[in-house]
């Protein structure tokens, strides 16, 4: 086989990427303009620094329900820390902190404890969401308008090189995602235990370390997407990633990664997660109701599997 | 030795008291992807009569008596007749209507049931109203428990129960078919000494009403107490059968081992090295008090019928079975083993039976299989992995070992058994261990490979490791192994020495 096609129907959801663009931009002329473009990479940076620790966790045979709730709980922490002028980073770093305590409370519920990873990140997604309503008294938390509220809003909302800054934070997440993935003997873990657990664990392996790792990792993440949304709202809403889990989960089955684990790539669930955010865009651009900006999603995501799915066999 | 077999095909000596022939079987042949497993299988019971049916593992047993059960069908050309009746069983159900029941050596209950639910699994007794009749099922299954003289409430979920008392249930679904022929596949596997007289008093009962058991054991003292003839089965064909009364021990075990050990096994003799592994009075699941030692440059054969406790044995010593007992050392230093890791990086390789679902992840690269165990050494100290010491390290072994792949990322998968070994051998190297245990390495591999395979253990041991060779493939035991100890119920029941080890001398241990 010629290498383009190798390398076409190894990358099929780029191959939908960019086709997905083509006709976009015939369909509306205000699609392919910088400002556009900027404005997805922005729409989508707080999806996809979800997806990368979502990513890790599903290639580990996992799935994680919780990520919208950490990011809630995590986002109300940050802000009321801010709202009382705390030290910016030290703020940021108890909230990263918490994401990832919870995350790795999740992954040893899943390895230690044998839950099963759904059920076990269901009943966090609930008891969290539930302490979101209870700490925050079902009210938004405001940042204020102290030193540090000002500096947080530059978090969410500021400009680094002519770029938004939540696009400069998921780029570097992605990058070390990826070098920790494909570099690290704990990428090779993760696909490892993902691959086949008994395997793993014979080779020596700790796998309910690994476990443990790769959710307190999608709990950092959720964190940090958690406060990228606050500093943006200035504020932290009680029910905010509210079924964030599943455009996150979207993300990574749209790039082709396996549910059962153990195949996958990041930069699968990079494409993923632009696919979503460019249909989104699309549909907003041509006044499509939100209602059916859902319908179209599902279908997206309906069409990746099946192409998924003869790949396999 | 076609003499031997012409003076055994019927009429069998146990036809002569002129009972009835319950089952009557000619011709049964069956071939597995072109690769016969039975050739033109000749046996028969008669009502009242416990036959007993023997033969070395692989020799055909099992494939016989899931022909019979009707769960697989018999190459054409077979007759299968039942009182005389020809029969054709195509679904397990037809068996079973038909009066054929068996119990499986790995139980078929199912855990979350009750007892009496087990016990009529399918054919629930029901009331006038079509629903199940639960005061008569349970009514019924504590009658035929009491006849097994259990005492197991019938409400009670078999999960529950010991694997002995589920046992109990399995042979109390047998009878409640009320079947004419009753097959059992090591049914004392997993009974106390007590549950086995019970068990046999139930057979013997059993045959005083008339019918015919088909009972498979590798203990030959149960042969001898309990059967009334013998069918011998040795690589897929019927060697020998015989009244029990007209046999003795030695006799038995000659007819089942049988062939002669052609030199396709080439043994390297070696000045034996320094002791390197040491393991003494170890205690874990399924193994009993075992203690050895084994030296560099010297391989040690274990061997065992299957469940022994070899496998067990393996895995206790590499960390990946917990220890209840005793202790293990490498090269003199004592190895606290919790984990696979421990194991590791003590310096042991394990290198399972199971390739494909312990040994190698079947959907990944050849090079993330072999290197997977040994990353610790292959990365710096941050995690990240030498990547260019990691394929040339995986380059080195496909070329030393001649692993036919289109490159080192082709998939596990697509290999073939010999080659797969092949990687799953070299995963086990890639560690540099002192100490490599190597459980069945030739399971499922072609002989051309076979070969190949023995002369890489070889190599292994010129170079001074220690070499651990679970087998129950007899004549590759003889042929590599210095040392032989056999294993029986997770004890080590002998020791042999090169010179001195035989089929004979090791089967008589293993089944001790």
């Amino acid at each position: 086989m010629d290498p383009l096609k190798t390398f076409l129907s190894r990358n099929k959801p780029l191959v939908g990427l960019v086709l997905l663009m083509a006709a976009v931009s015939l369909l509306s002329p205000s699609f392919l303009t910088v400002d556009n473009l900027l404005n997805i990479l922005r729409q989508t940076s707080i999806n996809a620094v979800i997806a990368v620790g979502m990513t890790f966790v599903i290639l580990s045979g996992g799935i994680d329900l919780s990520v919208g709730s950490v990011l809630a709980i995590c986002g109300a922490v940050c802000a009321s820390l801010v709202g009382a002028d705390v030290n910016l980073w030290l703020a940021v770093a108890l909230a990263l902190t918490l994401g990832a305590g919870l995350g790795a409370a999740n992954g040893i519920a899943v390895g230690v404890g044998a839950v099963q990873p759904f059920i076990a990140t269901l009943v966090s997604m609930t008891i969290l969401r539930g302490a979101t309503l209870v700490y925050t008294d079902g009210r938004p938390i405001t940042t204020g308008e102290g030193a540090a509220a000002d500096a947080f809003w530059s978090v969410g909302g500021g400009y680094v090189l002519g770029l938004p800054v939540p696009v400069l934070i998921a780029a570097l997440v992605f990058a070390l995602g990826a070098v920790v993935l494909t570099l690290t003997r704990f990428g090779r873990y993760t696909y490892a235990v993902g691959g086949n657990e008994v395997v793993a664990r014979l080779s020596g392996i700790g796998v309910n370390r690994v476990k443990t790792a790769v959710y307190a990792l999608s709990g950092l993440l959720a964190a940090l997407a958690g406060v990228i949304l606050t500093a943006r709202l200035e504020s932290a809403q009680p029910t905010a990633g509210a079924s964030y889990e599943l455009d996150a989960i979207a993300a990574v089955v749209v790039g082709g990664t396996s549910l059962s684990g153990g195949r996958g790539s990041l930069f699968g669930t990079l494409v993923g997660a632009l696919i979503i955010g460019v249909l989104n865009n699309a549909l907003n651009l041509m006044d499509v109701s939100s209602y059916y900006q859902m319908i179209a999603k599902g279908a997206v995501i309906l069409l990746a599997v099946l192409l998924d799915r003869r790949k396999s066999h | 030795m076609p003499s031997e077999r012409d003076t055994a095909v019927p009429p069998g000596p146990a036809d002569q008291d002129g009972r009835p022939v319950l089952l009557d079987l000619s011709g049964v042949s069956k071939a597995f992807n072109g690769v016969g497993v039975l050739s033109g299988v000749a046996l028969r019971v008669h009502a009242g009569e416990v036959m007993a049916l023997m033969g070395e593992n692989g020799a055909g047993k099992s494939t016989l008596m899931r022909i019979v059960t009707g769960i697989i069908p018999a190459d054409p050309g077979a007759t299968i007749r039942l009182r005389g009746r020809p029969v054709q069983f195509t679904t397990p159900r037809q068996a079973i209507d038909a009066g054929v029941a068996m119990i499986h050596q790995e139980l078929n209950l199912l855990p979350h049931l009750t007892v009496a639910e087990n016990i009529f699994l399918g054919r629930e007794p029901l009331n006038r109203l079509g629903l199940t009749d639960g005061a008569r099922m349970r009514q019924e299954a504590a009658r035929l428990l009491d006849r097994l003289r259990q005492r197991i409430d019938p409400d009670r979920r078999v999960g529950t129960l010991s694997v002995g008392q589920q046992q109990m249930v399995e042979i109390a679904r047998a009878l409640a078919l009320d079947a004419e022929l009753i097959i059992m596949d090591e049914p004392t596997d997993a009974l106390t000494d007590v549950e086995t007289d019970v068990l046999f008093e139930v057979i013997r009962g059993l045959r005083a009403e008339g019918k015919g058991i088909i009972y498979i054991s590798h203990r030959l003292a149960e042969i001898f107490a309990l059967c009334d003839s013998v069918t011998v089965l040795r690589d897929g064909q019927m060697v020998h059968r015989a009244r029990v009364a007209d046999l003795d021990e030695a006799e038995l075990i000659r007819h089942m081992v049988g062939r002669t050990i052609a030199d396709q096994f080439p043994y390297l003799p070696c000045a034996p090295g320094p002791e390197r592994l040491a393991v003494e009075n170890l205690r874990a699941a399924g193994v009993n008090d075992v203690s050895f030692t084994a030296a560099g440059g010297e391989i040690v054969g274990f061997a065992g019928l299957m469940g022994a406790g070899r496998t067990e044995l393996a895995k206790a010593i590499y960390g990946a079975n917990p220890l209840s007992g005793g202790r293990v050392r490498v090269d003199g230093a004592e190895v606290r083993l919790g984990h696979p890791r421990d194991g590791v990086r003590a310096g042991i390789a394990y290198v399972p039976e199971d390739r494909k679902f312990e040994g190698l992840i079947q959907a990944h690269s050849i090079q993330t299989n072999m290197s997977l165990a040994a990353l610790e050494g292959l990365s710096r100290p941050g995690g990240l992995i030498r990547r260019g010491e990691e394929r040339s390290a995986v380059r080195r072994f496909m070329d030393a070992f001649s692993v036919k792949a289109r490159d080192i990322d082709a998939e596990i998968r697509t290999l073939s058994g010999g080659n797969q070994q092949k990687v799953s051998l070299a995963k086990a190297l890639l560690l540099a261990p002192k100490v490599v245990i190597l459980d069945e390495p030739t399971r499922g591999v072609d002989v051309g490979a076979r070969r190949e395979i023995y002369t890489l253990i070889n190599e292994l041991k010129a170079k001074g490791l220690c070499i651990l060779l679970m087998s129950s493939d007899m004549p590759e035991l003889l042929g590599l192994a210095d040392r032989i100890l056999v294993m029986s119920g997770g004890r080590l029941t002998g020791r042999f020495d090169r010179g001195e080890a035989t089929q004979e001398k090791i089967l008589a241990r293993a089944v001790a």
